[in-house]
């Protein structure tokens, strides 16, 4: 009885009620709990599956309001599918977590979790008790993560050479609708983060980089700038469009005379006050303009605006300037040119000053849009990718995928081993659980053969969707790498005549797919343990 | 086995109540059918003797409700029809960006789109995979834009041709509009407004005027600048060799109420006089000018003109070289305008300001004259169109012929491409090349013509070599496009191809629609 509570009768067979409002909550627990998880996991997975790999579909997301999403990156697919399955929305997080740690691999984390799931099925089916298979599991992972870390190869991280970490860019890359400039893509990438990352700490500060968008033009057109591109203009349209050896005075204190404000208390008693007033105003605001032009600042950066008169005050002193730049945008105009952002006029000296060799508008089309690009800075290591693109999905699609890539790549600046993609590290590591699972004695080993068989799923897609008979080429190259003792082998997926994935030159990093596996299991884990839920009945109305 | 029972009756939902999924069959059947609907719902409008479209704006509410609009334009149709369809609506989006980047050849994009997609249809019909057939466009594409660079032509290193080049590219475009009667006078006026330009691609300087009335063939460019505005009373109507100050400064009084009118009075009158210490005969601001300075300017002979909105200030500016003055205090530093004549004439039954004779002209201003509002609105869609192409053309001179010749011969192309190649990308690289034969087939069959005749003479003569063939849609039949002068900007036919190529790829790879329900609008009970 899933959706009834507990009855419990009292000696005259009345009905004792137990908890509040008993009637109308759900509840579900013991086998039928297990398997409607494990049926909710399962839906969850099956629509992410066919976008796996680089043969992999699309999702087309209609949101609320009628925007169109168009991706193939599963988080982003997930976390707007409007889950509403409790165990749906364990797999939304468990994708979501992959991406906020890693970056890439979200697809495939669901998958595992599917298809590990799936076959918790059959075992409860045998009468498995799932705490064993939660033990099984755990214990097939640490063997498949051990196994990983000796099959994992690492790789010269050369700032001269940067062809290998070109090729792990690409891998991220070629599942998505970019793959048509996958090179481009991938050495953007590369260079974006080799522009910022700092070797010795191994690590690379993500809010140097801004990837930003706008539709026109092809894929093909996208950029790296290196310096920063923001999207606002010269405050007067006679400032000249080009400033060269800028030294830029970033201001956030408001450049404007100051104005009485409903707050202030002023007496203004007669025609002399007024007239004084009036001096105030104007001698404050000739003494902003002097204070900037005695830093020797040749461009202004502010982030509030100023009125006319403050515009044309500028444009006489030849002063360019840009207003209304907002918070995060000033912050890395900051970083960039190496300036110190001020906070009140008295503040302002020649040190704070930033510099930047080029400043230049950049116009688009026919709709008289201009964005400001800033470059030659005096740190390099800020920097912008510039994606253009056919129209609007496209241009959202290619920044999810850029973002993928760089962090692919921040991961390997991390920590530079890796393991061979297109499937080969998974079927490699479920031969060594298989063989494993033969060692262990107690009723665990089912458990682990299941998480053998489960590991397989991600080659099996991966077939699926190159549209290549799945077991077959499975129990190909399955038996190719135990016969040549070769963990590179894997799935084929673009036809280029061989499986070895280290001459495909498909790699992914060794984290990514750590994660992956410990992730997955922790959250089946989760699942399994749960055997009863209670869900609230409909509000009274 | 109860507890299998329970399962299999109890179905478990997934997604919140109201969310719709569309899969694999069902998600390309979706998308194929609200391309091809937006395609077909557009495709009459291609070519020279494209049709029109009526478009009805909603009654209920709105400032535009009820309004009428007619219209050629491809961006102009899809964005003003409201569309549900998600595939419909990535095209709607590109057809925007065409718009916004090359200004003309929304049309095409679509409709190319949309035959690209019709095509797969079939190859998804034999059991292609979606995958494949990407490969193969790719290769077509790349094969198609090699030979469409191949056959551009630049011919800004000699001005005469290039301008030649640009009458005709302005007469191509136009050549589908409500103005191709008058096409070679309004190419003309295009051409000039744009030569104008000194190769800026900024258009805010070209100020399009509708006025009702009269004939279309009585629009002109003037050489001089128009604004939209009065001149204050009592002061002179015609004024030689202004001197003009450019202004955009509050000259109403202080928000600060203090003694009233007499402190007020004497504050404006020392900007008055601080202003004319310019020594400038004309005075326009872009704020409002207030009865008191005014009277004080009529009474020192000071034509001022108050008022004027920004971009007209912005394009006087450029215009008349001036400076846009907002203090006063540093007369010698100032730029002033200068122009021989202003003078107030009347067009149709409102009065504006003439400015001629002015030295930089940076500027200029198209005057557009017809019967109805609905003439006026296409003609300057139309005018606006070709400014954008034209522009366009001025940064990147190189040319390519139109009329089909374009895509005929990157279809041959294409085909010879899909020839060459083993595998079944050949059979998606041999649908690209027919999806390009379709649009010269869509313009025959626009015009009345026998569009498989024409197409087939068309390919037997690029197949022979001729690639410059195209149709000419006045006799009905196939002729060389540079006789007659058909030229369309490279730019804008790389953009076409590039960008509709990326979307039906785009379409292509989805395999699940998954649709939220639309956010429930809380009803308004401020009125009630």
């Amino acid at each position: 009885m899933p959706s009834v509570g507990t009855l419990a009768f009292d000696e005259f067979g009345r009905p004792v009620l137990i908890l509040k409002g008993q009637e109308s909550k759900k509840r579900l627990f013991g086998i039928e709990a297990h398997k409607s998880h494990i049926l909710a996991g399962k839906a969850v997975a099956d629509t992410l599956k066919t976008s796996l790999g680089p043969r992999g579909m699309d999702k087309c997301m209609v949101s609320p309001d009628g925007d169109i999403t168009i991706t193939n990156d599963g988080a982003t697919i997930l976390s707007m599918m409007h889950v509403e399955n409790e165990i749906g929305k364990l797999l939304v997080q468990l994708s979501k977590s992959q991406d906020d740690e890693i970056g890439d691999g979200t697809t495939g984390v669901v998958v595992l979790a599917g298809a590990l799931l799936e076959h918790a099925e059959a075992l409860l089916d045998k009468g498995i008790h799932p705490i064993r298979i939660a033990d099984g599991y755990e214990l097939a992972a640490k063997v498949a993560l051990e196994h990983l870390d000796k099959i994992a190869e690492t790789y010269p991280l050369d700032l001269k050479k940067l062809d290998p970490l070109i090729n792990t860019a690409m891998t991220t890359l070629g599942s998505k609708i970019i793959n048509r400039c996958q090179r481009q893509m991938a050495e953007i990438a590369v260079n974006a983060i080799m522009n910022v990352a700092d070797m010795e700490r191994r690590d690379v500060n993500f809010e140097l980089i801004k990837v930003q968008g706008k539709v026109g033009g092809r894929l093909e057109d996208t950029l790296l700038v290196k310096g920063v591109v923001v999207d606002k203009t010269f405050s007067h349209p006679q400032m000249p469009k080009e400033v060269r050896d800028a030294k830029i005075a970033i201001l956030t204190c408001p450049f404007e005379p100051p104005k009485p404000k409903t707050k202030h208390k002023l007496d203004i008693t007669n025609v002399e006050d007024y007239k004084k007033l009036r001096e105030y105003e104007k001698e404050k605001f000739t003494e902003m303009i002097k204070a900037i032009k005695d830093s020797g600042a040749n461009l202004v950066i502010c982030q509030w605006g100023f009125d006319d008169e403050a515009n044309h005050l500028l444009l006489s002193h030849e002063l360019p300037a840009v207003r209304w730049v907002g918070g995060p945008e000033i912050e890395l105009i900051a970083i960039a040119t190496g300036g110190r952002i001020v906070p009140r006029f008295q503040e302002l000296t020649a040190e704070k000053l930033g510099f930047a060799g080029h400043i230049r508008e950049l116009d688009f089309g026919t709709t008289s849009e201009h964005m400001l690009c800033i470059e030659q800075c005096k740190k390099s290591n800020t920097c912008t990718i510039f994606v253009r693109g056919g129209n609007k999905m496209v241009v959202e699609e290619a920044k999810r995928a850029l973002h993928d890539a760089l962090c692919v790549v921040r991961n390997l600046v991390r920590d530079n081993r890796i393991v061979y993609g297109g499937g080969a590290c998974e079927i490699s590591c479920a031969i060594e659980v298989a063989k494993e699972a033969n060692k262990i004695p107690t009723i665990e080993q089912y458990a682990i053969r299941a998480f053998a068989d489960a590991l397989e799923s991600v080659p099996l897609a991966l077939a699926e969707n190159s549209g290549y008979s799945p077991i077959k080429t499975l129990s190909d190259v399955k038996a190719q790498q135990i016969a040549q003792n070769n963990p590179r082998l894997g799935i084929d997926c673009l036809n280029t005549g061989t499986n070895d994935m280290k001459a495909q030159t498909v790699i992914e990093t060794l984290i990514g797919k750590r994660q992956q596996i410990s992730l997955a299991t922790q959250l089946v884990r989760m699942i399994l343990k749960i055997d009863d839920i209670r869900l609230p009945g409909e509000a009274e109305e | 086995m109860r507890g299998d029972l329970n399962t299999a009756l109890n179905p478990i939902p997934l997604y919140k109540q109201g969310v719709e999924e569309e899969k694999s069959e069902l998600a390309r059947l979706s998308c194929f059918a609200g391309a091809m609907a937006v395609g077909d719902l557009i495709k009459t409008t291609l070519g020279p003797k494209g049709m029109d479209k009526i478009l009805q704006c909603s009654m209920s509410g709105g400032p535009d409700a009820g309004k009428l609009l007619v219209t050629n334009d491809g961006a102009t149709i899809l964005s003003k029809i409201g569309i549900d369809n998600p595939v419909a609506k990535v095209l709607v989006d590109i057809s925007k960006v065409q718009d916004d980047e090359v200004g003309d050849g929304t049309t095409s994009v679509v409709v190319l789109a949309s035959e690209l997609l019709r095509e797969t249809e079939n190859l998804l019909a034999q059991k292609i995979h979606p995958q494949t057939v990407i490969a193969g466009w790719r290769k077509a594409t790349d094969e198609a834009l090699r030979v469409l660079e191949g056959i551009a032509k630049n011919n800004s290193a000699n001005p005469e041709q290039f301008r030649k080049d640009l009458m005709n590219i302005a007469r191509t475009t136009l050549s589908s509009k409500i103005l191709q009667g008058k096409k070679d006078y309004f190419a003309k006026l295009c051409v000039d407004a744009v030569l104008k330009l000194h190769g800026k691609t900024d258009l805010q300087g070209i100020q399009i005027i509708k006025r009702l009335g009269n004939n279309m063939s009585d629009s002109y460019l003037e050489e001089g600048f128009l604004l939209e505005k009065r001149i204050g009373i009592n002061m002179p109507k015609r004024l030689e060799n202004a001197r003009i100050l450019i202004a955009n400064t509050p000259m109403d009084t202080d928000k600060v109420k203090v003694f009233g009118a007499r402190l007020k009075k004497k504050k404006m009158k020392d900007k008055v006089n601080k202003i004319l210490q310019h020594n400038c005969n004309v005075f326009i601001n872009r704020q409002l000018i207030y009865d008191y300075p005014e009277q004080l300017f009529a009474e020192k002979g000071v034509m001022a003109i108050e008022h004027a909105d920004f971009e007209g200030v912005e394009r006087l500016a450029q215009v008349l070289g001036g400076d846009i003055v907002s203090t006063f205090d540093t007369p010698d530093k100032v730029r002033l305008g200068k122009c021989d004549l202003i003078e107030e004439i009347i067009i149709g039954e409102d009065k504006l300001i003439k400015f001629s004779g002015v030295s930089q002209g940076q500027a200029c201003t198209i005057i557009l004259r017809g019967a109805t509002q609905q003439i006026l609105d296409e003609a300057e869609r139309s005018i606006h169109d070709a400014l954008c192409v034209l522009s366009q053309t001025v940064r990147e001179p190189r040319i390519c012929y139109g009329g089909g010749a374009a895509e005929m011969m990157m279809a041959t192309a294409v085909s010879q491409l899909a020839e060459k190649t083993p595998g079944k990308e050949s059979v998606a690289i041999e649908s690209f090349a027919r999806a390009l034969r379709q649009l010269p087939t869509i313009i025959a069959d626009n015009a009345g013509y026998d569009s498989a005749e024409l197409v087939a003479n068309l390919r037997a003569a690029h197949t022979a070599g001729k690639s410059t063939y195209g149709l000419d849609m006045d006799k009905g039949v196939t002729a060389d496009m540079v006789d007659l002068g058909i030229v369309e900007s490279y730019h804008l036919k790389r953009q076409v191809v590039s960008s509709a190529a990326e979307a039906a790829e785009m379409v292509l790879r989805i395999d699940n629609i998954i649709r939220a329900p639309p956010r429930q609008r809380q009803r308004d009970m401020r009125n009630h």
